[in-house]
């Protein structure tokens, strides 16, 4: 463990806003790819059901 | 060319199991494995980030701004990675007229383009403390603009023509003309004299340290391979309904 207190975990040695920043950014993206991705398959499965009835 | 009309006409052929049963035994099998590969993305990612910021050391150069590194690292790799398989699954379609295999290449690009502009961003917001700029034109940043700027290329061309097979092939024609910047991206801190440094493992001290950078690395470059494959399955199960289900009828409208 790097760390001595929350804090200091948070401040990242003076570099918070790029370390957090890049991290916020990547699993950013990778969320929002995941929720388009699934309002786009709720989307195709639906218009499939209706193609079945 | 009489002949290349008529096997262009017997794609859209039920009874020819490369165009439809292939997709068909895939489909469920891509099912199948989305859950486990999403499962292992979560745990790997989890503990690449415990490495990567609990255990990890602080570097004696960069102080605690180098752990930008176990993000950045990991989606420059899979921006590169991606745009090859895509290639290659482009270049399968072209050879065997493989419906599936362009599908699979439709499905890997937006991935590999959202990998791309993460290494790009987090890359900017690396330089900006550690060179003083948020971007420079130096080889391997443009190299790497360029690759962002072929995703792009490839999606506008599969949008811009209607025609789903004439846009798959020129598409795909696409994707393996931009694979030559592929090794352009990943030999330009060798080639040119970049600010961008070059094999960064390497530029580690001393051993024990890399080590823990380097296993907090790879533990999550394989969480980002896995999330990757878990939404590239995701992404082609899609692509198979929309194509090959009459459901392409309610969504032209």
């Amino acid at each position: 463990m790097q760390w001595h207190s929350m804090s200091e975990f948070l401040a990242m040695g003076g570099y918070a806003f790029y370390v957090w920043g890049s991290f916020g950014v990547t699993f950013g993206c990778m969320l929002i790819e995941m929720l388009l991705l699934n309002s786009r398959r709720q989307r195709i499965t639906q218009a499939v059901k209706q193609e079945a009835f | 060319m009489k002949n290349i009309d008529i096997k262009s006409n017997m794609q859209t052929s039920k009874f020819n199991w490369l165009q439809y049963a292939s997709p068909k035994i895939f489909y469920p099998l891509a099912g199948k494995l989305i859950p486990w590969c999403l499962a292992g993305a979560a745990i790997l990612i989890a503990y690449g980030l415990y490495l990567g910021l609990f255990v990890a050391p602080t570097d004696f150069q960069q102080g605690e701004g180098y752990r930008i590194i176990f993000v950045h690292v990991p989606a420059a790799w899979f921006s590169m990675f991606l745009y090859l398989l895509m290639a290659l699954y482009a270049g399968l379609g072209i050879v065997l007229n493989a419906r599936l295999s362009y599908m699979m290449a439709t499905a890997i690009a937006p991935t590999g383009a959202m990998f791309t502009l993460v290494a790009l961003v987090t890359g900017s917001l690396w330089g900006k403390p550690m060179w003083g700029a948020w971007w420079v034109w130096d080889a391997r940043l443009t190299s790497e603009l360029i690759l962002l700027f072929l995703y792009i290329g490839y999606f506008s061309l599969q949008a811009a023509i209607d025609d789903k097979s004439r846009a798959d092939k020129a598409s795909a024609v696409l994707a393996l003309v931009g694979a030559i910047n592929v090794p352009i991206i990943y030999f330009s801190v060798k080639w040119w004299n970049t600010l961008h440094q070059g094999a960064s493992v390497s530029l580690m001290n001393a051993p024990a340290m890399a080590a823990v950078m380097l296993k907090g690395m790879l533990v999550m470059a394989i969480g980002f391979w896995l999330y990757s494959i878990a939404v590239i399955l995701i992404r082609v199960r899609c692509e198979i309904l929309e194509r090959d289900s009459k459901a392409a009828m309610f969504r032209q409208d």
